[in-house]
C-alpha cells in the first residue's frame, strides 16, 4: 500500500516537473502543439517520452529502494541490525518476582554472529543471550536457565515492566515480544520496510545471475541455450502453424466445400486455450521437442488460419472484377491479387500468433521441460532462487517485446501499403 | 458497324424472403463501334446490374449480349472496365498497375512498358510511373485506372461512376481527358454516372432509365461531346439547348425519384 502511494507521488510530481520544466525549455511549434483541442483528438496524443524514461526508472528506484540495493541511492528502512535487549518478569506461584534481561543480536541474513556473552545476573531470573537473522524471530527459552523455570510454575508475566499473557505481543526496542501460548518470550526484530532477498531479489543480484548463468549455465544450460531453444521451438511451431494455417485458410476463403467442412473445427478449436492442450500433448508425445512443438503448431494454426481466411474475405470485389476484366487467369488472380492484398491481415494474425506462441511454449515448459527460459524459472522457484525467477520473467517479457518489434518492423518494410488500399 | 448488341436481356432475382425483383425488364440496344454512351437514372434502376451484365460478371435471366458476334459468357479483356474507385492494386506502383493486363497475358516485357509509357503520357503522369498508389490523389487514381483498362486496348469500355468520387474541379479535368481518349482511341465507351451534367457531356448517346422494373425510360443523340473535345467544357455548358435538355432531363428523374418516394410511403 505504502509502495503504491509511492508510485502514485511519484507519477504525480514527475508529471508536473516535466511539464514545468518543458515549458520552460523548448518552444515547440510544429502542428500539433499549435492545436487548442487535445482532448479526445487521439492524433495528438503521443507517448511521452519522459514519462516513459521516470517510469522505467522509478520501477527500478522503487525495486532498488525496497531491496537494499547498493545501486539505489535511497532506502526504504532495512530490518533492524544489531544488538537488542530486553527485560522480562517471571513469578513463582507462591508470588515471588525476579526480572532477567534478554540479549539478542540480530545479524544480517548473510553473515553469521555469534550470541553475546553475558553473566546470568542474580535472582531465580537469570539473563539470556540468543541471536537471530534479520527478519526471522528467535524463541528465547527462558526457563532453562532460570533457577526456577516452567517445572516449578514460574511464568512470564511482563515483558519491559509491561504486562503480557499468552498470545499477547509487546513493543520493545527495535521489534516485538510474542508470548506463546506456552509462555515462552518470542523475539521478532523489526522488519522494516524492505523486502526479503527470498521475496525480491536487489537489482544488482538479478543482474549477477544473469552473468553467472551466461557463463556457467543453470541445470545443465547456459542461459543462451535456455532462452535459444524456447525460441527454437516458437519458430519451429509457429513456421509450421503458418505452412498449414495459410493454405487452409485461403481454401476456406475461397471454396464453399473447405469453409463448411472446416468451420465447425476452427470455431471449435480457436475458443480452446492452448494450455488446455498441454496436459493431451504430454500424454500423446511426452515432454521432449516433438511435443512442444505440436503444441506450438496447434496455438498458431487456428490463428493463421482464421487470419488467411479474412484476408481472402476482406479482398474487395471491385479489385477481383478488375483483375478478371484485364484478363487474368483464376490462378494469376490468386497470385498477384489475393495473396498480396490478404497479406496485411495475415501479418497481423502473424504477430498474434507469435505472441501467443510465446507465452504458450513458456507455460509449456512450466509444466515439464529439460531446458528452456520457463523450465528455468519452474526449477529456480523450487528451490527458492527468487533472482533467476525474476531474472527469467525479465527476460521473457523483454524477448516478447523484441518480437513484436521486430514483426512490426517487418510489417512496415514488406507491406507498406497496409492500411491504404 | 455494331460493337455490342444488348438482346432481349431480362434480370430477375428472387430476395431471401421469397419475393423478387425485376431489375431489368427486356433492355435491346444497339451500340456503334466508337460510340460515347451515357446512361443515367435513379438509384436502383438497374443501370450497375447493366453494366455488371455486359463485363461478364453476371449472367442475365433472359437475353444474351453479344461482342460483334460473339456471346458473352464472362468477364474479358475486350470489354475493359474502369471502376469508381479502390480497384487499384495498391501493393503495386503505378507502371505495374497499367502493365497488368499485358502482363498477364504475357506480353513481352519490353512491349508492354513500351505502352506504359506511352499511356502514362496520355493520362498525364508521366513523373509518377514508379509512385505508389496511396500516394496518389483521388484524381490521379483514376488516370491510372483509365490507363490501366486502355494498356489492354479493349473494344469496348465500360465505366461505373469513375468520376463520381472526385471533386467538381478534378472531375472536370477527367471529363476532359475521357472525351480526349475517346476521340483519339475511337473505342466505345458505355458510361453510367449519377450526375445529369456528366451525361450530357460524356454523351454521345444518352439512355435514362426509369426503375421498377428497371427499363429505358428515353434516348437522346447529344452534340455536346462532339463539341467538348479539345474545348473547354464550360463553353459547351452555355449553349442553348445544354440548358433546356438539362432542364428536362432532371424534372425526368426528380418524377421518377417522387414516384419512388410515394410508392415506397404508400408501401410503409
Amino acid at each position: 500500500m505504502t509502495i503504491l502511494l509511492i508510485y502514485v507521488a511519484i507519477f504525480v510530481g514527475a508529471f508536473f516537473a516535466v511539464k514545468a520544466v518543458a515549458s520552460h525549455l523548448t518552444k515547440r511549434s510544429d502542428f500539433t502543439s499549435r492545436k487548442t483541442v487535445t482532448f479526445g483528438d487521439e492524433s495528438a496524443v503521443t507517448a511521452n517520452r519522459a514519462a516513459s524514461v521516470i517510469s522505467v526508472i522509478a520501477i527500478f528506484l522503487i525495486w532498488g529502494a525496497f531491496t537494499g540495493s547498493s545501486w539505489s541511492p535511497i532506502h526504504a528502512p532495512g530490518p533492524f541490525v544489531g544488538d537488542a535487549t530486553f527485560t522480562y518478569t517471571a513469578e513463582t506461584p507462591d508470588g515471588q518476582r525476579d526480572d532477567g534481561t534478554v540479549h539478542v543480536t540480530v545479524f544480517p541474513r548473510d553473515a553469521a554472529a555469534d550470541a553475546p556473552e553475558i553473566e546470568p545476573g542474580d535472582g531465580f531470573a537469570k539473563d539470556d543471550a540468543a541471536k537471530v537473522a534479520a527478519w526471522r524471530s528467535v524463541l528465547i527459552r527462558v526457563d532453562r536457565n532460570d533457577e526456577l523455570g516452567r517445572d516449578e510454575g514460574a511464568k512470564v508475566v511482563a515483558i519491559n515492566g509491561q504486562a503480557i499473557a499468552p498470545g499477547e505481543t509487546v513493543e520493545v526496542d527495535s521489534g516485538e515480544v510474542t508470548l506463546t501460548p506456552k509462555g515462552t518470550p518470542n523475539y521478532k526484530p523489526e522488519q522494516g520496510w524492505q523486502m526479503e532477498p527470498v521475496w525480491l531479489p536487489p537489482p544488482e543480484a538479478v543482474v549477477g545471475r544473469v552473468i553467472e548463468i551466461m557463463g556457467g549455465g543453470y541445470q545443465n544450460f547456459t542461459l543462451a541455450e535456455h532462452v535459444g531453444w524456447s525460441l527454437f521451438r516458437v519458430i519451429a511451431g509457429f513456421l509450421a502453424g503458418a505452412l498449414v494455417g495459410i493454405p487452409l485458410g485461403y481454401a476456406m476463403g475461397l471454396s464453399d466445400w473447405f469453409r463448411g467442412w472446416f468451420d465447425p473445427i476452427v470455431e471449435f478449436m480457436r475458443p480452446v486455450p492452448p494450455l488446455a492442450l498441454i496436459p493431451l500433448v504430454i500424454i500423446w508425445a511426452g515432454i521432449g521437442e516433438v511435443g512442444k512443438v505440436i503444441l506450438l503448431f496447434l496455438a498458431a494454426l487456428w490463428i493463421m488460419t482464421i487470419a488467411a481466411r479474412a484476408g481472402v474475405s476482406g479482398v474487395r470485389i471491385s479489385k477481383i472484377h478488375a483483375a478478371y476484366s484485364l484478363g487474368a487467369s483464376k490462378w494469376q488472380i490468386l497470385r498477384h491479387v489475393i495473396v498480396p492484398n490478404s497479406l496485411p491481415e495475415i501479418f497481423t494474425g502473424a504477430r498474434v500468433a507469435m505472441g501467443v506462441c510465446w507465452g504458450t511454449v513458456v507455460a509449456a515448459e512450466l509444466v515439464a521441460a529439460e531446458k528452456g527460459a520457463g523450465m528455468m524459472i519452474m526449477v529456480a522457484s523450487r528451490f527458492q532462487l527468487t533472482d533467476i525467477v525474476i531474472m527469467g520473467i525479465i527476460l521473457i517479457g523483454v524477448i516478447g517485446y523484441a518480437i513484436d518489434i521486430l514483426m512490426r518492423m517487418a510489417e512496415n518494410w514488406l507491406i507498406p501499403w497496409k492500411g491504404r488500399g | 458497324m455494331t460493337a455490342l448488341t444488348i438482346e432481349d436481356v431480362s434480370m430477375r432475382f428472387e430476395l431471401p424472403n421469397g419475393a423478387s425483383v425485376q431489375a431489368l425488364q427486356n433492355i435491346n440496344l444497339d451500340i456503334g463501334t466508337g460510340e460515347l454512351m451515357s446512361v443515367l437514372g435513379p438509384s436502383g434502376c438497374g443501370k450497375t446490374t447493366l453494366l455488371n451484365i455486359v463485363a461478364g460478371f453476371l449472367a442475365p435471366t433472359e437475353g444474351i449480349i453479344k461482342l460483334g458476334n460473339e456471346v458473352v459468357h464472362g468477364p474479358g479483356p475486350e470489354r475493359g472496365m474502369v471502376f469508381q474507385q479502390g480497384a487499384l492494386f495498391e501493393w503495386m506502383n503505378v507502371r505495374k498497375n497499367i502493365g497488368f493486363g499485358p502482363a498477364m497475358k504475357g506480353a513481352p516485357r519490353a512491349e508492354t512498358e513500351a505502352r506504359v509509357t506511352e499511356l502514362l503520357e496520355i493520362v498525364g503522369l508521366h513523373d509518377f510511373g514508379e509512385k505508389m498508389i496511396y500516394e496518389l490523389s483521388g484524381g490521379m487514381q483514376q488516370r491510372v485506372a483509365l490507363a490501366r483498362c486502355l494498356a489492354n486496348d479493349p473494344e469496348v469500355i465500360l465505366m461505373d461512376e469513375p468520376l463520381g468520387a472526385l471533386d467538381a474541379l478534378t472531375r472536370e479535368k477527367m471529363q476532359s481527358l475521357v472525351l480526349e481518349i475517346w476521340k483519339k482511341t475511337g473505342t466505345t465507351i458505355i458510361l453510367i454516372t449519377h450526375s445529369v451534367e456528366e451525361a450530357l457531356l460524356l454523351g454521345e448517346r444518352l439512355l435514362v432509365m426509369a426503375p421498377r422494373p428497371g427499363r429505358i425510360h428515353k434516348e437522346y443523340r447529344l452534340p455536346f461531346a462532339e463539341m467538348g473535345v479539345g474545348a473547354d467544357l464550360r463553353e459547351v455548358k452555355h449553349h442553348d439547348d445544354y440548358g433546356t435538355t438539362r432542364e428536362e432531363i432532371l424534372s425526368m428523374i426528380w418524377d421518377m425519384e417522387e414516384e419512388i418516394m410515394g410508392r415506397s410511403e404508400t408501401a410503409a
